[in-house]
C-alpha cells in the first residue's frame, strides 16, 4: 500500500482523478437515492404551492435573513412537539425553493406560526418587536411599509413552474392580479385567487390598509401560511395524540 | 508588481482588463437596475482601474532578464494584503453582529444595517474573503517552493487573486442590497456562482501547471491538501448552487433542489466546505509552515496519508449530522452519524503529527510566537475535531442543535485553528517576502498572541455555557409535565453570554488588526527590490 501510495503520489493527474473518487463516493451514496424523491417521500394530496403574494413575503423573509435566526423544521421531539406542534414532515417543503428549515434558533421555530397570532400583532411586532416583546432582541424592520414589486411575480412563477411547482398557466398569466387581490377581499378578483389556490387562502387586508399593497403585506401573508399549505402534519400526529 | 511583467504578459493583462470591463458593461446595461446592475458596474469600474494600472507602466523596460531563476512572489504578497484586509472586515462585521445581540437597537434603522444582511457578510467575509484569500496566497508559496519552480505563469495567478475578491466583493455587497440565495455560506447569486467557477478553472489550471514542471520527484503533502481543496470545492461549488435563474437579467434565482433534497445538498455543501476550503486548505498551510518554521520534518509520513486519505474519504459522508431528527430519511442521519465519528481518526492523527513534529522544538514553540501560533493551532484542530465527532452523536445532536453550542463549535475552530495557523503562516512568510529576519514589530506578534488566545476562549466557553442553558431550558418539563420555560425566558438567559461572546469577539479582532497593522509596517519597510532569497532549483523553460 505503501509503496502504490509512494508512486501515486509522483503523478499529479494520478492524485487529482484518486481525490475525485475518494470524494464521489459520500456523496453519491447518500444525495443519489433522494433523486428518486417522488418515491421517497409522500407528497401529501392537499399541499398547494405558495400564492403569489406569499412567495413575495418568502423573497423578503428570505432577503432580510430571517432564516439565521428561525428555523422551519420541528424535529421529532417530545418537547419540540409541545413547544410548537406537529413535527415537520418532507412533503411539507416539497415545493420550497430553497427549503428554509435553518440551522439556529435565536428566536422560535416558525414552521408552525401560520394563524398563531393575528395580522395586527405581526405588523407591530415586525415594524418594532420589543413595543409587543419587550423581552425581544429582534432587529425592528420598519422599511417594510415601502410598496410591493409585484413586476416579476409571473416571471418568477414560471420559473418555479419549470422546476416542477405545480403552478398553472392561469396562475403565472395572473400573478401580479393575484398578488393585489389577496390583500384586498372587497375586490373583483378575490373570489379568483380563492378558486385557484383554494377556500383555506387567507385573503385579508394584512397590513389593516387594503388601499396600498406593501411589503408587510406580503410578509404577513407569508408567516401566516407557514404550516398551513397542508394539513398532512396534523393528520399524521392526530391519532398518536389520542393514544 | 506590474513591473515584472513581461510585454506580452503586459498585453494580456490589458485584453482581459478590457474584456473585464466591457463585461461589467454588458451586466450594467442588461440589468438596468437592482443589485446585478451595481455589480456591473464594481467589474467595470475594476476594469477601467486595470486598464490604467497596465497602461501606465505598459511601455516600461521589459521584464527582468533573471526573472525565471526567481520565485514569482507577488501574487503570494497581494493576497496576504487581501487576506488581513477582509479579516478586518469580516471580524469587525462578526463583533457588530455579535454586539446587536446584547444590544438589538445598536444599529441605525437602514436596512442594510439589519442583522439578518449583515450576517452573511461576516460569515462570507470570513470564509471566503479571510480564508480563501489566505489559502490561494499560502498555495502559491507552497507550491513553488515544494516543486523548486516558478509559477507556470506569470498573469493567471492576478487573474485567480482579483477574480476571487471580486466574487467576495459581490456577494457581500449584494447581502447589504438584500440580494441573497438563501443557502448558507452559498448566499452569492447566480452570476457570482459562475464567475467563481471559472475563477477556480484559471486557479486549478495553474496549479496543475506548476506540479507538471516540479523539479521534485515527490509532491508534498501540503499539495495534496490544496489539490483536494481545489476540486472538491469546485464540486461542492457547483452541485450546490445549480439554479434557475428568473431573468438573465436579473439577479433573482432558484435553486433547482427542493425541500428534504435541498436540505441534503445544502448540508453536504455545508459541512464539506468546512472540511476542504477550512480543513483541508488549512492543513496544507500547517505541513509546511509547522515544519518550516520548527526547522524538523513532518513527525511521521505514513500517518500523513491515512489521514489525507481519511479525510478525503469520510468528510463527505457526515453532511446529513446537521439534519438529525428532522424529515430527511433516517438512515441518512445513521451514516452521517457515523461516519462523523470514524472521521475523528484521520483528524487527530492530522493533528497528533503535526504537534509530534515539534518534538525537540518546544523551546522554539516557548520563544517563538509565530510557531506558538501554530502549535496553538493544532491543538484547537484537535479539540475541534473531537466535539464535532461528539455532537454529531444523535442524542448528543437533540440538545445542541439550533443552539449557540453549535456557534461556539465553528468558533473555536475557525478562531482557534483556522485563524491561528493563518496567522502563523502571515507572520512566517511576511518578513521573508520582504527580504528580513522578523516583523517589523516583532512584540506586537507576542501581544496578537495573546489576545487572540484570550478572545477564542472567552468567546468558546460562553457559547458552550449558552448552548447547553438553551438546550436544556428548552428541554425541561415541570412537575405537572408542562414545559418549564417559555422561549423568551431562553433567550433572556442568553444575555450575559452574547456579552462575553461580543467581548471575546473583540479581542480576537484588535489581534487581528494589529497583524494587518505589523503586516503593513513590514512591507513597507522593504527596500522596493525585496524578495526572498531562496531560489528555484533550476530555471525551466515554460512547457
Amino acid at each position: 500500500m505503501l509503496k502504490l501510495h509512494y508512486n501515486l503520489e509522483k503523478v499529479s493527474l494520478g492524485m487529482v482523478a484518486a481525490i475525485i473518487v475518494a470524494a464521489l463516493i459520500g456523496g453519491a451514496v447518500e444525495i443519489a437515492p433522494l433523486f428518486t424523491i417522488d418515491e421517497t417521500v409522500a407528497i401529501p394530496d392537499d399541499l398547494r404551492p405558495h400564492t403569489p403574494l406569499e412567495l413575495a413575503g418568502r423573497e423578503i423573509y428570505m432577503r432580510e435573513g430571517c432564516y439565521a435566526c428561525h428555523s422551519q423544521m420541528v424535529r421529532a421531539l417530545a418537547d419540540e412537539i409541545d413547544r410548537y406542534g406537529p413535527y415537520s414532515l418532507a412533503g411539507e417543503s416539497a415545493y420550497d425553493h430553497p427549503m428554509l428549515w435553518g440551522s439556529k434558533r435565536t428566536g422560535p421555530d416558525l414552521a408552525r406560526l401560520g394563524d398563531k397570532y393575528s395580522d395586527d400583532w405581526h405588523v407591530v411586532h415586525l415594524a418594532d418587536p420589543r413595543s409587543v416583546v419587550p423581552a425581544s432582541i429582534m432587529p425592528a424592520y420598519p422599511w417594510l411599509t415601502t410598496s410591493l414589486d409585484t413586476e416579476n411575480l409571473s416571471a418568477q412563477l414560471a420559473t418555479l413552474a419549470r422546476l416542477g411547482v405545480p403552478y398553472s398557466d392561469e396562475m403565472i398569466a395572473n400573478a401580479m392580479r393575484d398578488a393585489l387581490a389577496q390583500s384586498r377581499p372587497d375586490s373583483d378578483g378575490a373570489a379568483d385567487v380563492a378558486a385557484r389556490y383554494g377556500e383555506s387562502v387567507a385573503i385579508r387586508a394584512f397590513d389593516g390598509n387594503s388601499s396600498r399593497l406593501t411589503e408587510m403585506d406580503a410578509l404577513v401573508a407569508y408567516l401566516q401560511s407557514l404550516g398551513t399549505l397542508t394539513k398532512a402534519a396534523h393528520e399524521t400526529l392526530a391519532p398518536e395524540a389520542t393514544q | 508588481m506590474i513591473g515584472s511583467l513581461s510585454i506580452s504578459e503586459r498585453q494580456t493583462g490589458l485584453v482581459l482588463a478590457i474584456g473585464l470591463a466591457l463585461f461589467g458593461l454588458v451586466m450594467a446595461a442588461a440589468a438596468k437596475q437592482g443589485p446585478m446592475a451595481v455589480h456591473g458596474a464594481m467589474a467595470l469600474a475594476l476594469g477601467v482601474a486595470l486598464i490604467f494600472a497596465i497602461g501606465g507602466v505598459f511601455y516600461d523596460a521589459d521584464a527582468p532578464a533573471g526573472r525565471a531563476g526567481r520565485y514569482y512572489d507577488e501574487p503570494t504578497r497581494f493576497g496576504i494584503v487581501m487576506a488581513l484586509t477582509w479579516a478586518a472586515i469580516g471580524m469587525g462585521v462578526g463583533v457588530w453582529v455579535a454586539a446587536l445581540l446584547y444590544w438589538p437597537e445598536a444599529t441605525p434603522l437602514w436596512s442594510w444595517t439589519s442583522f439578518g444582511r449583515l450576517r452573511p457578510v461576516h460569515t462570507t467575509g470570513v470564509i471566503f474573503g479571510f480564508g480563501g484569500n489566505a489559502l490561494i496566497a499560502t498555495s502559491f508559496h507552497v507550491l513553488q517552493r515544494t516543486s523548486r519552480a516558478r509559477l507556470a505563469d506569470a498573469v493567471s495567478p492576478w487573474v485567480v487573486l482579483i477574480g476571487f475578491n471580486l466574487f467576495c466583493a459581490w456577494a457581500v455587497t449584494g447581502y447589504l442590497m438584500g440580494s441573497t440565495q438563501s443557502k448558507e455560506y452559498a448566499e452569492a447569486e447566480w452570476y457570482a456562482d459562475l464567475w467563481l467557477v471559472v475563477i477556480w478553472v484559471v486557479y486549478f489550471a495553474i496549479y496543475l501547471r506548476t506540479l507538471a514542471r516540479r523539479n521534485e520527484p515527490h509532491i508534498y503533502v501540503a499539495n495534496w491538501y490544496y489539490l483536494a481543496f481545489i476540486l472538491v470545492v469546485a464540486m461542492l461549488h457547483i452541485v450546490n448552487n445549480l439554479a434557475l435563474p428568473v431573468s438573465l437579467a436579473g439577479a433573482k434565482s432558484f435553486t433547482i433542489w427542493a425541500g428534504v433534497q435541498d436540505a441534503m445538498v445544502q448540508w453536504w455543501y455545508g459541512h464539506n466546505a468546512v472540511a476542504f476550503l477550512m480543513t483541508a486548505g488549512f492543513l496544507g498551510m500547517l505541513y509546511y509552515f509547522l515544519p518550516v518554521r520548527a526547522g524538523r520534518p513532518i513527525w511521521s509520513y505514513r500517518l500523513s496519508i491515512v489521514s489525507f486519505w481519511g479525510i478525503t474519504f469520510f468528510y463527505l459522508w457526515v453532511g446529513s449530522h446537521h439534519l438529525h431528527y428532522t424529515a430527511l430519511p433516517h438512515w441518512v442521519q445513521t451514516l452521517g452519524m457515523t461516519f462523523s465519528v470514524m472521521l475523528l481518526v484521520p483528524s487527530w492523527a492530522s493533528a497528533g503529527n503535526a504537534i509530534a513534529t515539534l518534538n525537540g522544538a518546544w523551546h522554539k514553540v516557548r520563544d517563538d510566537a509565530t510557531l506558538r501560533f501554530m502549535f496553538v493551532a493544532a491543538v484547537f484542530y484537535g479539540l475541534s475535531t473531537f466535539e464535532g465527532s461528539f455532537l454529531a452523536i444523535r442524542p448528543v445532536n437533540s440538545l445542541s442543535h439550533y443552539t449557540d453550542w453549535t456557534v461556539g463549535h465553528v468558533h473555536s475552530g475557525t478562531l482557534g485553528w483556522l485563524a491561528m495557523v493563518s496567522f502563523g503562516a502571515i507572520y512566517t512568510l511576511v518578513p521573508q517576502l520582504s527580504g528580513r529576519e522578523a516583523m517589523a514589530w516583532p512584540r506586537a506578534v507576542e501581544w496578537h498572541f495573546w489576545l487572540a488566545v484570550t478572545g477564542t476562549l472567552i468567546y468558546v466557553v460562553a457559547m458552550w455555557n449558552a448552548g447547553i442553558t438553551q438546550g436544556l431550558m428548552w428541554r425541561t418539563y415541570d412537575a405537572n409535565g408542562a414545559l418549564a420555560y417559555s422561549f423568551l425566558q431562553s433567550v433572556a438567559a442568553m444575555a450575559p453570554y452574547y456579552l462575553l461572546r461580543t467581548i471575546g469577539g473583540a479581542l480576537f479582532l484588535s489581534g487581528a488588526i494589529l497583524c494587518a497593522l505589523n503586516t503593513r509596517a513590514t512591507l513597507r519597510a522593504a527596500p522596493a527590490d525585496a524578495a526572498a532569497s531562496d531560489r528555484p532549483l533550476q530555471p525551466v523553460a515554460a512547457e
